[in-house]
């Protein structure tokens, strides 16, 4: 555990937010608006998945706008109350009892913060299948807005049965001239109306109870092996691409064994955001709920960073006793 | 032109000149689409650090594209952003769609030398 004495001056903040969505720029706006001195750690692209979003059209007060917009924004806000931010960086290693926490990155820099807020999001799910690595950008992919058009007059197959798969396959009718769902169940996890409009849609196709075993191809995708999962038999769909929305896995990884997740790998909280470690708060897309969308990130954002205010007011208080 | 920090390629005579000029250069062609920013950023945090490396971006829809969009080495390219790594004017290695921070390091590393 770390001492006060040992600390860097430095190099120690209030707070030091770990991931830079919607979820960690709105606790480090609060934050750093409350005179907390603020630190946003960030492995990818400041914006997480905000940035993966064309267009979004459910944020209250702003009737439409794009996710590389809305994250701009928020980066900006947080920077202009002091909030410094760090993109591109890797943890190494993470120390969270105790009142001084610490965070080193893989190029040796080490911070030091008395809370901690966690917000690493998700990351779309790969299905791990053959050929899956070798095609990814060659006829495999996880955008449709990004790669709708390399598809134009091309067959497809769409791969998952949530809300995604099928509005995202509504989508890329725009383009292609055929599109298959393959789904691993006989129902779909989706709203009604999403699977209405892609059940009316004549270019769109099912292939129920089955998945995507192999992907082949030379230069580019040609085919999928599709294996239906009640008979075990696979056979050979030629296709021209495969989109993939089978959900989203949460950023935990580097906490297992650290604070406490649930079977899925996500964070648990309470109502305050407060995880089974003190002082140290999670927020987002990464912690064990049903709904997860912007609002309800910056929702859970602003909760962690009030609680993490009362954690850092009460050592405060506990120290001048 | 592209709304980002790093130069841009206007023309195919650009690219050309740059080439010429360079002896490893990078250049990320794409949109302002959410698998091309994330490696526009890589791209910017990386230029001070790869003093040795050209960055570039270049639009993909201008016309002038076509010398990435057709250079063999990104045929079969199906996603955005077209990425590729010229030692001398040739093309060592090209890639396709989003790429994250450890694969461009392990690409300019490899091809161009470390830091
Ligand atoms: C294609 C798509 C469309 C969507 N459309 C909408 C929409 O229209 N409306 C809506 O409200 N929501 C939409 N969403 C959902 C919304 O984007 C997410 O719910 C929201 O971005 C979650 O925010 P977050 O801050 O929790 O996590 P994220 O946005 O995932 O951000 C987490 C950040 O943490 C970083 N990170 C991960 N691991 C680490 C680590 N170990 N160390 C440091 N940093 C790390 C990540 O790189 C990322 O930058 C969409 C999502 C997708 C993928």
């Amino acid at each position: 555990m770390l001492q006060p004495e040992t600390i860097n001056k430095t190099n120690h903040y209030d707070a030091i937010i770990i991931g830079a969505g919607p979820a960690g720029l709105t606790a480090g706006i609060y934050l750093s608006r409350a005179r907390a001195r603020t630190l946003i750690l960030n492995e990818g692209v400041v914006g997480g998945q905000m940035v993966l979003t064309h267009e979004i059209a459910n944020y209250p007060g702003v009737e439409k706008t794009g996710g590389y917009q809305l994250s701009n924004i928020m980066k900006k806000q947080a920077r202009s109350f002091g909030c410094e931010i760090r993109a591109n960086i890797r943890i190494s290693e993470l120390h969270l009892e105790g009142d001084i926490k610490q965070v080193i990155l893989s190029d040796g820099n080490a911070y030091t913060g008395n809370a901690v807020i966690l917000a690493p999001g998700g990351r779309p799910r790969t299905m791990g299948a053959d050929g899956e690595s070798t095609f990814k950008g060659r006829g495999i992919s996880y955008c449709a807005t990004c790669d709708g058009d390399f598809f134009t007059g091309k067959e497809i197959v769409v791969v998952g049965g949530g809300n995604s798969a099928l509005e995202e396959a509504v989508s890329l009718t725009k383009y292609v001239t055929k599109v298959t769902i393959v789904h691993q169940f006989d129902h779909f996890q989706a709203y009604q109306h999403a699977i209405d409009e892609a059940q009316s849609n004549p270019k769109i196709h099912f292939i129920l109870n089955s998945t995507i075993s192999a992907f082949h191809g030379s230069e580019s995708l040609t085919s999928v092996d599709i294996q239906n999962l009640k008979t075990g038999e696979i056979r050979e769909f030629k296709t021209d691409g495969a989109f993939i929305f089978i959900g989203y896995l949460p950023n935990t990884e580097f906490l297992a064994k650290i604070i406490e997740l649930n079977e899925k790998g996500e964070i648990i909280v309470n109502g305050d955001m407060e995880t089974s470690v003190r002082g140290v708060l999670a927020a987002g897309d990464c912690i064990a709920k049903r709904y997860r969308q912007v609002t309800t990130a910056i929702g859970d954002g602003t909760i962690a960073a009030l609680s993490a205010l009362n954690h850092l007011h009460q050592i405060k208080t506990r120290k001048s006793i | 032109m592209l709304q980002t920090n790093l130069k841009h390629i206007e023309s195919a005579s650009d690219h050309q000149k740059i080439l010429e000029e360079n002896e490893n250069v990078m250049i990320c062609c794409g949109r302002m689409g959410p698998m091309c920013l994330p490696v526009y950023d890589i791209m910017e945090e990386f230029e001070p650090l790869y003093s040795h490396v050209k960055f570039y971006d270049m639009d993909f829809d201008i016309p002038d594209a076509r010398v990435i969009r057709n250079a063999p080495e990104c045929r079969g390219f199906m996603g955005l952003p077209f990425t590729v790594y010229y030692k001398n004017g040739k093309i060592v290695k090209a890639t396709s769609s989003i790429q994250n921070e450890q694969q461009v390091r392990a690409i300019l590393d490899s091809e161009f030398g470390n830091i």
